[in-house]
């Protein structure tokens, strides 16, 4: 499992096969990091680790592989490679799979792709399925769209989120509700991607989560990715299905590197990942703010919690069952998410959660999100409109009283 | 000029009669509707066209043409005519755009393509639909709301869809069809199908934005498009001359070829969009603009009469209806009598009835309905409850 940790605080370095029991030195980092420092690890297939050691302080606040090698490990050792990398892996094995993949989008195809996801698949795809698009997000949302009812499988690029918006008609009314209104006769297989969610300073135009404003639409599925491991397994699985999914990636991701599997895998679009089991809390998150849970999971562990780290990772429909077993054990939770507060994913989380297992809750949720204010510009306030480890750690100690 | 001729029979020189025939001059419709035997026509307005060569004026068709394009139209009319009395008691709710007076623009278009031909066009999309092949029973089923319906039931009056002969609706958003039909095009020219799709939309959707960035890049791609503006003259209530500073909508592709037709008249609207179909598949897209009317109002709640005067209604309908004129070319050639004429229309009427009975009889959709085609059976969309035991709504 790959481990990134936001430039704020120090940056940690571990190799995740080792089972020594060692306080992780800190390192004081001068200023503030433009990057991320990488971190390698081997864990590629499944993240559910071994069985707990109950009552013992568990120092190493990543998941581990309990024994390195267990008999279901890939005999290949795996590859390393950068998120966007691994986007690009799953798009051109699926291109090269089905012929009716093609790719549209602003800049995808000479220029490379603006943070160089669809690189060199132009000149091996050619101009007509790696498709360079003007800037009409609106008209190549539509013929995209339209490509998929006659039976292609496009996958189109908005090069922000923040610019589908200007798509939105298209995406909510053709998009979603033509396999419907249709009576089934059509279906609509596109992935709608791109990079969301608030970035270094971007402003706030570009540092908009959409997550929240597409999850009403009936008739899409929704995905968040976080790893490079589940950004290809991901891609495939959008690609391969016939209902419009919209796969948001992050801008701050795209260069977290990890080793993944030789083999062809692909990951389930409704399934939720066990990042970190616990015994404590259920922390639920998804897309970056993963990383920034990780980190205050280290310091909860210092200070002898037991948290249990679920990247929920389908964002509609929720993985209740995966999120419910974990409720069930842990009766706290707590939803930390990019999103405003106001009608985000955290807030449907919540209602969710709520319905479901209200019996099973010792405390209310705690939602964590974003400041319901457009992203400033400045550093420090954009800093704030996000949510850091630190409150991270204050919420679950608060919530475990 | 065959349309100058008014009266059925006309003794003396007309030279487009056949010449072997039977000792009565009259035919006996069964015998026209299977005669090929080509005739020539004009249109009745020669085409105006932008940066590209005009199509010519002169049509061929025959008996058997005539005859169905009358049966069609005829029976067009008649089902728009029986939707707005099944709206006004109440069976139809929501909104009903009505196509009577427009029927030409389908008609002649069904004639000059295939069914592997894509049409996509708004929500006045009944006829059109009926044009591809749709039945009189699954019109009036969507448009109550039953389960024979075209999109079972779930759609409406604005959502018609035929897959296999290539009608992709049906869409309520003005203008948003046309992104959807320059992707079609694009889909066509990625399978190499030969194949060109045509993008209906209106006088009033033609100022939408999405237009010009979809002509754009189907310029770009070289995208057998046909973008096809049935002009109305009116956007709902506005008129074009309101809505547009400039209303020549065949013109407004700048760099893209352009055709004016009249929409009214079936013929000069076969030969533009076969035109068009050549052009596209060598050329790229091109706009066409049907000079067309409406005689209902926009919708059924619309009266149409507080923007336009009844006479300028009535006015198209004398001068320039389509099935009118269908009728005086029958007649001017001899192909079938008044009566026999008269006995179509009623025949249409008939099936229009037995049709509208046998829609009411259709169930209202199962409630379980409700919750199917939101996704398509995929990679494992089923939403199960909280144990994982009971699956709370399968989707399919």
């Amino acid at each position: 499992m790959a481990t990134v940790f936001g430039a704020t605080s120090a940056a940690i370095s571990v190799s995740s096969n080792s089972r020594k029991l060692h306080l992780p030195s800190r390192r004081s980092l001068p200023g503030r990091r433009a990057g991320f420092l990488v971190v390698r690890s081997d864990a590629g297939a499944n993240p559910n680790a071994g069985p707990r050691r109950a009552g013992q302080l568990i120092t190493n606040a990543v998941a581990t592989k309990a024994d390195a090698a267990a008999p279901s490990a890939p005999s290949k050792p795996g590859h390393e490679l950068l998120l966007f990398e691994a986007l690009r892996e799953g798009l051109e094995e699926e291109m090269a799979r089905d012929p009716t993949v093609c790719v549209m989008g602003e800049d995808v195809g000479h220029y490379g792709g603006s943070y160089k996801v669809t690189k060199g698949l132009a000149d091996k795809y050619g101009d007509l399925r790696v498709l360079d698009t003007p800037i009409a997000e609106n008209s190549f949302t539509g013929m995209g769209i339209g490509a998929a009812m006659t039976g292609l499988r496009p996958i189109i690029e908005g090069m922000n989120m923040g610019f589908l918006l200007l798509a939105f008609n298209q995406i909510s009314n053709n998009c979603g509700m033509l396999h419907y209104t249709s009576g089934g006769q059509f279906k609509i297989p596109v992935v709608i991607r791109g990079p969301g969610g608030v970035g270094r300073q971007l402003g706030a135009e570009h540092s908009q989560r959409l997550e929240s404003y597409f999850q009403s639409i009936p008739g899409i599925q929704m995905v968040a990715c976080s790893t490079p491991y589940n950004a290809k397994g991901l891609m495939k699985a959008a690609i391969r299905s016939d209902n419009p999914v919209i796969l948001f990636e992050h801008v701050l991701l795209y260069n977290l590197k990890e080793r993944i599997p030789d083999e062809e895998y692909v990951c389930s679009l409704e399934e939720a990942e066990m990042v970190r089991p616990g015994e404590h809390v259920t922390i639920l998150t998804y897309s970056r703010m993963r990383y920034h849970v990780m980190q205050a999971a280290k310091t909860l562990v210092n200070k002898g919690y037991d948290p249990e780290v679920i990247d929920i990772r389908s964002l509609k429909p929720f993985d209740l069952h995966t999120i419910g077993n974990s409720v069930k054990k842990t009766h706290r939770v707590l939803i930390v998410e990019e999103c405003m507060r106001t009608g985000g994913i955290g807030a449907s989380l919540t209602a969710a959660i709520t319905e479901n297992f209200h019996d099973y809750l010792d405390a209310p949720i705690v939602c964590l999100s974003s400041q319901d204010v457009p992203t400033p510009y400045a550093a420090t306030l954009e800093e704030v409109t996000v949510v850091q480890p630190a409150q991270i750690v204050t919420a679950v100690e608060e919530l475990c009283q | 000029m065959a349309l100058s001729r008014l009266s059925s029979s006309a003794p003396g020189s007309n030279l487009l009669k056949p010449l072997t025939s039977a000792p009565s001059l009259r035919r006996s419709f069964s015998a026209a509707a299977d005669d090929s035997t080509p005739i020539t026509i004009e249109t009745s307005l020669p085409f105006t066209s932008h940066v590209c060569d005009v199509p010519s004026r002169t049509v061929e068709t025959s008996p058997k043409e005539l005859m169905k394009f009358f049966r069609d139209m005829a029976l067009m009319r008649r089902m728009e005519i029986a939707a707005d009395s099944l709206y006004k008691s109440k069976l139809i709710r929501g909104f009903c755009h009505l196509y009577d007076g427009q029927e030409a623009v389908a008609i002649g278009m069904e004639a000059a393509i295939t069914k592997k031909d894509c049409i996509i066009t708004a929500y006045r999309d009944h006829c059109t639909f009926l044009g591809r092949g749709g039945t009189l029973l699954q019109v009036f089923s969507e448009l109550m709301g039953r389960q024979g319906g075209c999109s079972k039931g779930k759609g409406g009056s604005m959502h018609f869809y035929k897959k296999d002969s290539g009608f992709y609706g049906g869409h309520g958003i003005v203008g948003a069809q046309v992104p959807l039909g320059c992707g079609l095009a694009f889909a066509q020219k990625y399978s190499k199908d030969e194949t060109v799709t045509f993008a209906l939309y209106g006088d009033g959707a033609a100022n939408q934005g999405q237009l010009f960035e979809a002509l754009n890049i189907s310029a770009l791609w070289d995208l057998p498009a046909i973008l096809v503006c049935e002009n109305n003259h009116y956007g709902m209530g506005t008129a074009e001359w309101r809505a547009a500073k400039s209303p020549a909508y065949y013109k407004r592709g700048d760099y893209v070829p352009g055709l004016k037709v009249d929409g009214m008249d079936v013929f000069a609207v076969k030969q533009a969009c076969k035109f068009a179909k050549e052009h596209a598949l060598k050329n790229g897209p091109i706009i066409l603009e049907m000079d067309t009317y409406r005689y209902h109002g926009h919708s059924m709640s619309d009266p149409g009469s507080t923007y336009r005067t009844r006479d300028e209604i009535s006015g198209v309908r004398q001068e320039r209806d389509p099935i009118e004129r269908i009728r005086k070319l029958i007649f001017a050639h001899d192909i079938a009598t008044e009566k026999e004429l008269k006995d179509i229309e009623k025949e249409m009427r008939k099936e229009v009835d037995e049709a509208i009975a046998q829609a009411k009889e259709s169930p209202m959709p199962d409630p379980s309905e409700l919750f199917t085609n939101v996704y398509v059976k995929g990679y494992g969309v089923e939403s199960y409850g909280p144990d994982r035991k009971e699956v709370r709504a399968v989707l399919p």
